[in-house]
Order: structure tokens, then sequence, then C-alpha cells
């Protein structure tokens, strides 16, 4: 495994004769903020209304958690402990005793506050540097109390966003397929979450074989692998109304779908006669347009976050390796050269960086290089792990490994990790079921 | 010139002992996954079902290969002439690529495998039409192992009755 050990800064700049507290997210974080989240004070009147409503005792409390929880599990920020705290939330977000703050070693604090107004939540927060005793942010909004949950990934990204100076990736969902069962007879469902792992809700009902889901660039559609009545094909699916459809429905099986970054194109592999290739198809005129034409395979295709160029997978040289060509399918140059098979690449969101799969000697890695293929990183080795998917900001990705369960070798369990893009902070995102193939949706308050 | 010949005679001896010891180590290794596998190809008996007396189900394949194997032909002659015998009956192959690859180059493998047994079923006679080709990739391994031997069992293309 190769890393980079460099220590991370946190740079207080003076701008108008007083501190910003600024957080370096490019580099591997060894010393994470301390950053204290104050609950968001709520009044009796309006805690007895989202009681009724949420059935949550303190809905300031539970979204407070929530932030807590996104800035610990980023890596880049340590919660403090409320025990600790010594102003009362509703006093701390009119005006912090930053002396108090300071105390405990408060860098930078969260405060807020939430309100049940004509059936609806209103919250607001603030962020402020304690060393420098200044309001570095304050933001308000209004949304439905079933949202509550999404209100404390918003404040977590906005949070983010002014400390480390780009995009969050909290108010986010992931869909995955969830797993069951022996290996044998695996039953596997399209699954969607929270990014934390809450909200879970299961969108097939598991009669027959699904993989390989992905998000359109709205997030509000899902193309994926659908065995149903045994014909392997790719799918669309609207999220919120349930419809489905068949996209690839060639005399063939067609899979490996992404969407192109403006959502109008489905790319896909369509395999017929031993031979796979690389095809997209236009969602409006349903035209299909043929990519790549070799007898060997090709697939996994990706877009450039400017969709002028694909990488994909193929075996023409013989074995599995990386390749990117335009998106017209002109110019295919190969650009994994290490030793071993190379699969499953994904452009980043940011264009600098392909993230893959990487088989080498009996081990699994998850790796980027950039899209030259030059600078190779290896991430993290295991067993068996595959797919990354990025976070949309691109600092992070997801993916799925499978542990055996005991040392024969004769149980194992599929579950999703990740990890960020320094080679550190790698955590496994909880579950109800086993789950692989995972696929990270956009910002969804863009 | 006697000293010359007690040491070729030793030699001899030796060699032979060499050669002896190294064939009793190769039938123990053999023995030990009970002659199943030939390379990384399974040779063995375990999973396979039959379609009719003397018909096998399926045939196996290399780690990354689609290539047919003698075996494998043998088998594929003797599906096509049950099928020549049985024209009413159509088949699906189902082409399988063990836990070992990323999941969406197993799907293209399983096809290609799966097609690599059409071909040849074609070559004796046996119309398209009568031939559906299905990879289910990684997804259906007949044997849940991760060891060599489930590996190669999963490793196929297995000919499945249609109607």
């Amino acid at each position: 495994m190769i890393k980079k050990i460099i220590t991370l800064f946190l740079i207080l700049i003076p701008i108008n004769s007083y501190a910003l507290i600024e957080v370096d997210i490019t580099r591997g974080n060894l010393d994470p903020l301390p950053v204290a989240v104050s609950p968001l004070s709520i009044d009796e009147k309006s805690r007895k209304s989202f009681e009724k409503a949420l059935k949550k005792k303190n809905i300031g409390e539970e979204i407070s958690s929530i932030v807590e929880n996104n800035l610990s599990t980023s890596g880049l920020f340590n919660p403090l402990s409320k025990d600790a705290f010594l102003q009362a939330p509703n006093i701390a977000n009119l005006k912090p005793r930053f002396e108090d703050w300071n105390l405990i070693k408060a860098q930078a604090l969260i405060t807020g506050k939430v309100n049940y107004v004509d059936d609806k939540l209103r919250v607001e927060f603030r962020l402020w540097d304690v060393l420098a005793a200044k309001e570095m942010m304050a933001l308000a909004f209004t949304t439905v109390p079933s949202n509550w949950r999404r209100v404390g990934h918003i404040i977590s990204d906005k949070v983010y966003e002014r400390l480390t100076g780009e995009k969050g990736y909290f108010d986010t969902r992931i869909i995955y397929v969830a797993e069951e069962g022996p290996k044998t007879q695996r039953i596997k469902k399209l699954s969607i979450m929270d990014q934390d792992g809450f909200n879970n809700k299961f969108l097939t009902l598991g009669n027959e074989l699904v993989l390989t889901p992905r998000f359109n660039p709205t997030s509000q559609m899902v193309t994926y692998l659908s065995y149903f009545k045994n014909l392997p094909r790719v799918y669309l699916l609207d999220i919120e109304t349930g419809t489905q459809e068949v996209v690839g429905d060639f005399p063939g099986m067609t899979f490996a779908p992404r969407f192109s970054p403006d959502g109008k194109k489905i790319i896909m592999s369509f395999a017929k006669d031993g031979k796979s290739d690389i095809y997209t198809m236009d969602l409006e005129n349903r035209i299909v347009d043929r990519i790549t034409n070799h007898p060997s395979i090709d697939t996994s295709p990706s877009y450039s976050p400017d969709g002028k160029y694909i990488t994909f997978n193929s075996d023409r040289s013989g074995y599995q390796q990386i390749y990117v060509m335009k998106s017209d399918g002109s110019n295919v140059k190969r650009i994994s050269f290490g030793n071993g098979l190379y699969g499953t690449p994904v452009w980043s969101p940011r264009g600098d960086l392909i993230a893959f799969t990487k088989l080498h000697k009996g081990k699994f890695y998850i790796g980027v290089m950039r899209t030259d293929g030059k600078g190779e990183r290896l991430l993290t080795e295991n067993y068996y792990q595959e797919a990354p998917s990025w976070s949309p900001n691109g600092r992070v990705l997801i993916f799925y490994r499978e542990t055996k369960t005991n040392e024969k070798g004769e149980g194992f369990t599929a579950k999703l990790w990740s990890i960020d893009l320094t080679g550190y902070n790698e955590r496994q995102i909880k579950t109800p079921t086993d789950a692989s193939d995972p696929s990270w949706s956009s910002l969804l308050s863009n | 010139m006697i000293l010359n010949k007690i040491f070729k005679n030793a030699l001899i001896v030796l060699t032979a002992c060499l050669v002896l010891s190294a064939c009793a180590t190769k039938k123990e290794i053999a023995s030990d996954i009970k002659g199943s596998m030939q390379g990384d190809v399974y040779t063995g008996t375990d999973t396979v079902e039959y379609l009719a007396e003397g018909v096998p189900d399926r045939v196996f394949f290399a780690t990354n290969e689609s290539i047919l194997t003698t075996a494998s032909r043998e088998t594929l002659r003797a599906q096509a002439a049950w099928m020549r015998k049985n024209s009413s009956i159509n088949v699906v192959l189902e082409g399988h690529a063990d836990e070992r690859g990323t999941r969406e180059y197993n799907l293209a493998l399983g096809e290609r495998r799966a097609n690599a047994a059409k071909d040849y079923l074609m070559t004796y006679g046996i119309s398209s039409d009568r031939i559906t080709v299905l990879s289910y990739g990684k997804e259906r391994p007949v044997d849940s192992g991760s060891n060599p031997l489930s590996w190669s069992k999963n490793r196929r293309s297995v000919t499945v009755k249609a109607n």
C-alpha cells in the first residue's frame, strides 16, 4: 500500500485583522480540527410540536448529532464532547462566550436555533471562529419537518464548505445492492439510503438479480442491470415514481451502464457472440451509437465530467487494462501499465483522476491514477474489494469489500466502505444487510 | 576406472531416485485434489449433471480463458449428438466466471465462454436458433468456497434444457 504521510496544516490566515480557520483537505489528516457543536436551541412550544410530528424528544439535539457525526466521519474535524460545554445552547447562539469555548480547545463553534413555524421546520445556525472571536457564517432556512435529517446534512455541508473551501458531500444518498442468502443463491435488491446509512429503503423485492445501479446527474434516476425474466438488460428507474423501463433491449446482454454527465445518454456494454463492445443510447430519441468495435471485451465505461472522453476497460492487450478514448470512440489509448489487471475505471467529478480496481497476486486494490495513467496510487489493499464510486466533491471513494468470516474462507460478508483520496480515514458504512455496488449521488441541495 | 564406474552407477541410482521421488510428489499433489484439476481447469465430476446418459451438462475453463479443452470438446460433441437426436429440444448456455475478477468484466467473460460452447455446438450441426446464451458472470457460483478448486468448478458453461 502506498501512502504519502503529510501532516495537516491548520492555516490561520489573518484577513481584515481577524483570523479565519481553514482546513486543508488535500493532505492526510493527522490532526482533525477541534469543533464544538452546540445543540440547536429550541423553545418548549416548538419542542412539543416536533415531538408530536416526528416522535423525537428534542429535534435540536438530534440535528446537532447528525452534524457531529458527519464532521467526525469526514476525518477532518474532531467534535468535542458536549459534557465540557459551559454555555447554554440558546445563549451561545446569541453571543458565544469565546473564553469558555477557548478553554475546551474548540477552534470552531456551531450554534443554532430550531423553531416550529406554520407546520414547518425553521432552522438558523452560525459558525464561529473561536480564536478570532468572530462569526464566520450565519444561515437560515425552512423546510418540512420530515426533512429534519437533511437539515443536519445541509448544515454539515455549509460548515465543511466554509472551513475547507470545497463543497461538502453530506446531503447525498447512496444507491447500492442489498444482498442476502448463501453465495450460490444470493438474493439482491436495489436499495437507497442517506450517505450516513439512515433512511434505508429497498427499491426492488429481490425476485430477480439486480446489479450495478448508478445515479443520473440529478440523482432522480438510476440505471442498472436486471435479470428480469432471465434476460440481463440495462434498465432505467425513476426513484420518486418507481417507474421502470428497459433501455438496452438488444438481442444479447446489455450491462455496465452509466449516465453521460449531461444525463441525456446511457453508456453501456453490449455483449453478443463472445464480444463486448461499448454503445450509447440517447434517452430522448433512443438513437443507439456504437463507440467501440473490437473482438475483445470492452466494458465498464465512464465519461469524463466534460463529456469529451470515456475511460473503459478492455482485454484487447490480452489482459484487462484501462483505456481512455474520445467520446466518439477515436484515439483509444491504454493508460494502465503497472503489474496486474485493472478494471472498473471511474472518472473523478473533478476531472483529474481515474479511480480503479486492481488485481495483483491474489489481492484486490482500490487506487487512483491521473487520466494519462501516470501517478498511480493504491489507497487500500484487501482479499476482495471493487467498484469505487466518487463522492460529488471528488474527495472520498465508496466501494465494497467482501471479508471472510472464518480462516477456512467459508463464510463471507460484503459491506460498503469509504476511504479518503489521501488513503486515510477508511470506514465501514453501516447497512441493514450485506451490500455491494455502491453509487454516490450528487449534492441534493444544489 | 573402477572408481569411475562406481560413481557412474551411483549417479544413475541417484537420478532414478530423484525421478521416482518427483513422481511421488506429483501424485501426492494430484490425489490431494482428487485428480480433479488439469492446469487450473476442473476435470472432476462433483458438480456435473447429465442431460442424458453419457451427456455431461457442463464444460470448464482455465482462469481468464474461454478456450475449450479436449475434454470440453468431447462433452460438447456428446451434447451435439444428443441435440441432433432430440431435435425439439432447445438449450440455454449459461456462462459463468469465478469470483476473482471485477463484476462487469466477469459478465462479459461468462458470455464469451458460453459463446465458445455455442460456436462448437454449431460446428456439429446445431442451429443457432436452438441455442440461447446467458451470462451470470460471478453471480451464481456452484461452489461457494474461496480456493483454486472451488474457483475451477465455477468457471463453466452449463447447457440447460430450455423447453
